[in-house]
């Protein structure tokens, strides 16, 4: 039988146009997203002190944030409500999404609902009801009403990842695990949570995330002590843009890139 | 060592619905006993009981000789093979089948040396480190075997093991868990809708129909002597025909079948002072051929229907008086017999091949 070597296939010249412009498009898209944070962090090592005309390169402004001490506490305060509120998140979103799944009761829809509710409620309603709320049972503001604040509006996201993963769960790898001679806590420890990782993993991402940045929630339950980090740039920013916030800002990006880096790193190991 | 497994008076009820009514059952020590029935009959929860997964709502268990009843099934020595084989899927195929011993804190170079002899058991060597997901449906199946027998449980709880495998795998794991079951001495309590599977591997089975167990006994008592309709029917092929009685002497008893058929049969197998009664006939025991037959029962017949089934040949007979059997016949040779839809035949059957069923 001769060999015919098969012909490379040329699309239609339409298509090609519209690949074109497909092309085109997404490159559009890319750049309106991506160009402002490129300009920016191409300023935090301009010399001039306005962020209009190119004087020079300078590590100036990344300097005068290390000498920044009320912007590195407020960082400092940041990262801790984060990681306190990341954990409080998955600990209740994880066991909530459990017993809810493993227990069927009758409140048990109702309460899903209700803890969903934090995620769609503008934040501004939460700011304010959570300061009346401290100020009747009279909570002084600091981490403590921070961290409530935060944790609050996270840990549904948590519930919701865990949920639909205990969705996807063989009901009978617990049973297994009893099967084989485990305590209900063992089967829960060593059996369901690590098949649940990915979406703890996932969930806890969502929780410091959305932690770290907030600024309308914080602003209604932090006090001076505890301003976090959006607070204190926000303040600034008021007073007027300033290359210092510019070398803040590359900073965060090149933090949030290791962060995405990190999860995508996660999932592979998990799949 | 394996354990006899009782039931006493078990029922369990679910909301309204009893699954389970009133199940008294006793497994031999190292019997393979399987409950056969359709999907819902309480089979998977007879097991679940076994297991302690579900606590009945009245009744006990007991495990040689030691009542279970309110036992957790974490402290019960019986495991289980689950029908979608619940590997975990963050351990390696070690770990699966080592996660019982580690539980039961067996020293870890014990319970290497264990693992090993327990995926050797199984055929499964070398793959030790794999994950689940990188496993066949077969090996899957092994791993599974593998982690329930290696905790050395004194019954194996075994939930429809092989039916997520393809038919040809079916069949070679029905042979080696029997030979498995043999080779440790293990008692097995093996749930299956299939009957195949059930006259295959066991020692006896229960026919489990709406919760309870309508018939007990090897697989030759199940097809030869079928006790109720419902165990004629699901084992095998049966023409069930309803039976009135016409003439009973010492010896025999003449009957008339739905639609005018008279058969005879044996003056003992009927039930004393009925009038009807529900007769199971199997197909293959009815004799279909082109020249009279000697037998206690002779009848000519039409061939309505002719299916070729390769070893078989399945036949929709209907008699004279307008009688319909369904039949089959060896397809012995090439040259031999050919039936075909039209042909008169004529039929014979023994008086014995005739069960009658308790009325119900």
């Amino acid at each position: 039988m001769p060999s015919t070597a098969a012909p490379r296939l040329r699309p239609p010249s339409g298509l090609r146009l519209l690949q074109f412009g497909l092309g085109g498009w997404t490159a559009l898209v890319l750049l309106f997203f991506y160009l402002p944070i490129v300009v920016l962090v191409a300023y935090s090592f301009n010399a001039s002190r306005l962020n209009v005309v190119w004087e020079g390169f300078t590590f100036e402004w990344y300097r005068s944030v290390w000498a920044n001490g009320p912007l590195l506490q407020a960082a400092r305060n940041s990262l801790v409500i984060a990681c306190a509120t990341t954990v409080l998140a998955v600990v209740l979103g994880t066991l909530g999404a459990w017993l809810l799944h493993r227990y069927r009761f009758r409140a048990g829809r109702s309460i899903e609902t209700l803890a969903a509710i934090p995620m769609v409620m503008p934040e501004i309603l939460m700011g304010i009801s959570l300061l009346v709320f401290f100020a009747t049972i009279s909570l002084p503001l600091g981490f403590g009403t921070v961290i409530i604040g935060h944790v609050t509006f996270s840990f549904p996201f948590v519930l919701i990842a865990v949920q639909a993963r205990l969705r996807g769960l063989d009901p009978a790898l617990e049973e297994a695990a009893l099967d084989l001679g485990a305590t209900p806590a063992q089967a829960f420890w060593l059996v369901t949570i690590p098949c649940l990782r990915p979406a703890i993993v996932a969930g806890a991402l969502m929780a410091f995330t959305l932690s770290w940045d907030e600024l309308i929630v914080t602003f209604f339950t932090a006090d001076a002590a505890s301003a976090t980090l959006p607070l204190r740039v926000f303040g600034m920013a008021k007073v007027g843009l300033n290359p210092t916030l510019n070398a803040l800002s590359a900073i965060f990006v090149v933090a949030t890139a290791a962060l995405v880096a990190f999860a995508a790193y996660v999932r592979r190991l998990n799949r | 060592m394996s354990a006899r497994v009782e039931l006493r008076n078990v029922t369990k009820t679910f909301g309204t619905v009893d699954a389970v009514r009133d199940v008294s059952l006793e497994i031999a020590a190292g019997e393979f006993l399987t409950l056969l029935g359709p999907s819902g009959c309480g089979k998977t929860t007879l097991l679940r009981i076994i297991a302690g997964f579900e606590q009945p709502s009245s009744g006990s268990v007991w495990l040689g000789g030691v009542e279970v009843t309110h036992l957790p099934p974490y402290r019960r020595p019986v495991n289980q093979v689950f029908q979608s084989y619940a590997l975990f899927p963050h351990l390696t195929v070690a770990e699966n089948v080592g996660f019982g011993l580690r539980m039961q804190r067996v020293p870890a170079a014990e319970a290497a040396e264990r693992v090993r002899e327990a995926l050797e058991l199984v055929s499964l060597t070398g793959l030790d480190a794999r994950s689940p997901d990188q496993l066949s449906g077969g090996q899957k199946q092994r791993v599974a075997l593998a982690r329930a027998i290696v905790c050395r449980p004194q019954v194996l709880l075994l939930d429809e093991p092989l039916s997520a495998l393809d038919a040809k795998l079916r069949h070679a794991m029905q042979l080696e868990l029997k030979r498995l079951q043999r080779q440790l001495g293990l008692t097995f309590v093996f749930v299956t809708h299939d009957q195949e599977e059930a006259l295959t591997m066991s020692d006896r089975i229960a026919i489990v129909n709406r919760g309870r167990i309508e018939q007990l006994g090897t697989a030759h008592e199940i097809y030869h002597q079928p006790a109720t309709p419902f165990a004629a029917a699901f084992v095998g092929e049966a023409n069930l025909l309803e039976a009135e009685l016409l003439e009973l002497d010492a010896l025999n008893a003449q009957v008339c079948v739905k639609g005018g058929l008279r058969l005879v049969l044996p003056a003992t197998a009927w039930p004393e002072g009925a009038k009807t009664a529900l007769v199971s006939i199997r197909p293959e025991k009815i004799h279909v051929a082109r020249q009279p037959v000697v037998a206690a029962n002779t009848f000519e017949a039409r061939v309505e229907d002719e299916v070729f089934k390769g070893a078989t040949d399945h036949l929709l007979l209907a008699t004279a008086a307008g009688t319909r059997l369904s039949a089959v016949v060896a397809n012995e040779s090439a040259l031999g017999e050919i039936f075909h839809a039209g042909d008169r035949v004529f039929c014979g059957l023994h008086a014995d091949d005739l069960v009658v069923l308790r009325a119900e």
